[in-house]
């Protein structure tokens, strides 16, 4: 009796054209829609309006004023603390190192509850104002650590000036 | 005279696995890095640059984000407008969408303001003011993360 050869002795070939298709297509989707997002980061300001804020909490410090000064094409003119006026190439760092002075004096810093209003020039720009906040709420120490200085910031009412 | 056949005839496939490999690494590299959760981000805002700005801890709750450009632009909603006035409105809707089907305080709404370097202090405060006319109380000044120091420090 003749006895069949029932094994198949053929390669399956693996088709990789579709496969490959497709992920090119996807790699060409995410190549596409990838845009690198740039690191941002907050201030967390809690500000009520003013009306409300004077009624509920009457501070026991005295609120420190900074005014922000700005020229004709709003960049920066002058910064100031309360009576303090500074002036050189870095007003900022002065007045944060002012305000770190000020608030060691009184009891270490974070633990005050002390209320800095910043009074800036309407056409101030905007980033004048972030390093004035940067200022005022905190430090990078030499770690890289974040301490905190004043953490109660707010913005002069407009219809004041 | 016997003609050896020359020609290969059988199929030559490069060996397609190492391209293969490269591939699905750099497609599981960009899935990676992917993010769809950027829609509040505009590239039309340049933010001023800080190193104390941090990320929140937490994701902020059905925040509102106002952005402002250094064209005097405000950009809310998805709408840009040109008059406070219109921005006003655009607070006023969101405010009674909270009030009606949300039982959030309105004290408790995080709006997130991302205000471009140039634009004018005064807008950014006339837009603090608005929202603390509709009752909003938590503000989150936006900035750019920076390693170095931006108000001259070391």
């Amino acid at each position: 009796m003749k006895i069949r050869n029932t094994e198949h002795r053929e390669e399956i070939v693996l088709q990789m054209t579709p496969m490959i298709d497709i992920v090119f297509q996807l790699l060409v989707f995410f190549v596409f829609t990838f845009k690198i997002v740039l690191p941002e980061g907050d201030f967390n300001i809690r500000m009520p309006s003013s009306s409300a804020s004077q009624a509920s909490q009457p501070s026991e410090t005295p609120l420190l004023k900074v005014r922000l000064r700005a020229d004709a094409d709003g960049e920066l003119a002058g910064v100031q603390l309360n009576d303090n006026q500074f002036s050189g190439e870095n007003p900022f760092l002065q007045l944060h190192e002012e305000i770190r002075s000020m608030i060691n004096d009184a009891g270490g810093p974070g633990s005050t509850d002390q209320e800095v209003e910043i009074e800036a020039d309407y056409d101030l720009k905007y980033r004048y104002a972030m390093n004035a906040i940067t200022a005022i709420t905190g430090e990078i120490d030499d770690n890289g650590e974040q301490h905190k200085l004043v953490e109660r910031v707010r913005f002069a009412p407009l219809g004041e000036r | 005279m016997r003609i050896k056949s020359r020609g290969n005839t059988g199929i030559v496939e490069g060996d397609l696995t190492p391209m293969i490999d490269m591939t699905f690494q750099l497609i599981a590299f960009f899935m990676l890095v992917i993010n769809f959760s950027d829609v509040e981000q505009d590239q039309r805002v340049q933010l001023p640059a800080s190193e104390l700005a941090k990320p929140p801890s937490a994701p902020y709750e059905q925040p509102l984000t106002i952005h402002l450009t250094k064209n005097d632009e405000y950009i809310f909603g998805g709408k840009e407008m040109t008059e406070l006035s219109l921005l006003k409105s655009a607070l006023l809707r969101e405010v009674q969408i909270i009030k009606r089907y949300t039982s959030k305080k309105l004290a408790d709404v995080t709006v997130i303001i991302r205000a471009d370097g140039q634009a004018k202090t005064g807008q950014v405060q006339e837009v603090i003011q608005a929202c603390q006319e509709l009752e909003f109380e938590r503000f989150a000044l936006r900035g750019k993360q920076s390693d170095v120091s931006t108000i001259g420090g070391k």
